[in-house]
């Protein structure tokens, strides 16, 4: 936390502006009111009760009157509490409600698309294929958005629970390669993988771990400037795989790499470099990593690239 | 004589999506909109396979997966789920029930659904 930040942490209006509720409502003037309430009331029962010193019932009085009061304040501060989880909570069903009635006209979409584009229903006139072929991208784009913001909101809830299966991550990452070979081939970049022999299985939920380095690949091919080279390592380390995603693009700024793993976050050259994303990726890939007990991180320098790695756990 | 697919949809535009396809494909289409019409479909006309989306009006599709695989008359056609719910509980519950496979429609082509029938059908 810099100065800055620091001194912002005591705009106790801006901030709960930013959650919606008044000062009243809101837990960080309330418990800077209770603190002052319990300086004072220390005071103030201390001068009464030296004063008083021969009546104890009204210094009793007057400490009963003071922790009533405190307890109040307690209780508001709780239930300012309540609402704000209850906001988080609604925010996530909505987002979750909205993303699957997105998903039926968006798989109306796709899949009318896709008949057309098959030439079953008569041949496309060459003019319209790449109008065709631009319908079909951008329902794509936002069918993954979708998926994004349903597996956003099922982390929130706690509902993304990772099942246990028995998988090779060579033969993951290999198979992935494959796939991304047309889109890496298009963007000028090699990808290169080089696994250490004789690796063992690990034990996890294939699809999510299939997701984490879909992503990472995804974020490496798609963030080179020139000739790009994304390099794959995968190893073991004691008790844990470890797999390292190695790109030479645009890097991210020094300034920017602490926001790097937060929802909607996008670096401003990511920005510049890249329109497409939603700054959904890293937050997803750092959830799953974070739930199949791995551990992730990245180092990155502008403009020479970035090298993400997560580790995951054998169990044998 | 061409295998009969049941498709258990209230979509009509995915319904006509795979009608064209599966038709195209030589299988003979039959459409259900809702839960109900769907489960008497499934036993008058012995369907070879049945694709059953999850949220339908009048009957569910859990409902529906439950009262086929309850009936001797339809419980050993392979019933394949085609959704876009897909949480956990969701998939385990439809497995649970017999279904043969649980497909999550925006996850998926149409070419990937047909060749998913073809597999289950023994066709590929």
């Amino acid at each position: 936390m810099n100065f800055k930040s620091f001194l912002g942490s005591f705009n106790l209006k801006s901030q709960c502006r930013k959650y919606g509720l008044s000062l009243w409502q809101c837990p960080q003037f309330l418990f800077l009111m209770m603190g002052l309430i319990i300086i004072a009331s220390t005071i103030i029962t201390y001068g009464i009760g030296s004063h008083y010193i021969d009546s104890p019932e009204i210094v009793a009085l007057i400490t009963l009157f003071l922790t009533t009061f405190l307890l109040i304040i307690s209780f508001v501060i709780t239930q300012s509490f309540n609402k704000l989880a209850e906001t988080n909570r609604i925010k996530s069903e909505f987002v979750s409600i909205v993303s699957h009635q997105l998903r039926a006209p968006l798989s109306n979409l796709s899949w009318t698309i896709e008949t057309l584009m098959s030439g079953r229903m008569g041949s496309i006139p060459e003019k319209q294929t790449e109008y065709f072929r631009i319908l079909k991208e951008n329902s794509g784009r936002m069918k993954e958005l979708v998926n994004d913001l349903l597996t956003v909101s099922r982390i929130e809830q706690g509902t993304l629970l990772p099942k246990k299966e028995e998988f090779s991550l060579e033969e993951l990452i290999n198979k992935l390669v494959i796939i991304s070979g047309p889109f890496a081939k298009a963007s000028n970049v090699e990808i290169k993988f080089d696994a250490a022999k004789n690796l063992p299985k690990i034990y996890g939920d294939f699809s999510q771990i299939r997701l984490v380095i879909e992503n990472l690949l995804d974020n490496a091919v798609r963030y080179v400037k020139e000739k790009g080279i994304v390099e794959i390592k995968l190893y073991q380390k004691n008790k844990d795989i470890c797999c390292e995603v190695k790109d030479n693009g645009v890097g991210i700024p020094k300034d920017d790499q602490k926001y790097i793993f937060q929802k909607f976050f996008r670096s401003e050259n990511a920005l510049r470099n890249q329109t497409q994303g939603s700054g959904l990726g890293l937050y997803i890939v750092k959830s799953i990593i974070k739930n199949a007990g791995g551990k992730i991180g990245f180092h990155s320098e502008e403009r020479m690239g970035s090298t993400f790695w997560f580790t995951l756990p054998i169990i044998s | 004589m061409p295998k009969k697919i049941l498709f258990i949809e209230d979509e009509s535009a995915l319904q006509k999506n795979l009608s064209d396809l599966f038709s195209r494909e030589n299988y003979e289409t039959i459409s259900a909109l809702d839960g109900e019409i769907g489960l008497s479909l499934a036993k008058n006309k012995k369907p070879d396979l049945i694709l059953l989306d999850l949220i339908l009006p009048k009957a569910s599709g859990l409902d529906v997966l439950k009262k086929l695989k309850e009936d001797k008359d339809t419980k050993n056609i392979p019933v394949i789920v085609l959704t876009n719910l897909e949480s956990m509980g969701d998939i385990e519950k439809t497995l649970a029930l017999g279904a043969t496979t649980y497909l999550v429609k925006s996850s998926y082509s149409l070419d990937e659904v047909l060749e998913k029938v073809k597999k289950t059908l023994g066709d590929l």
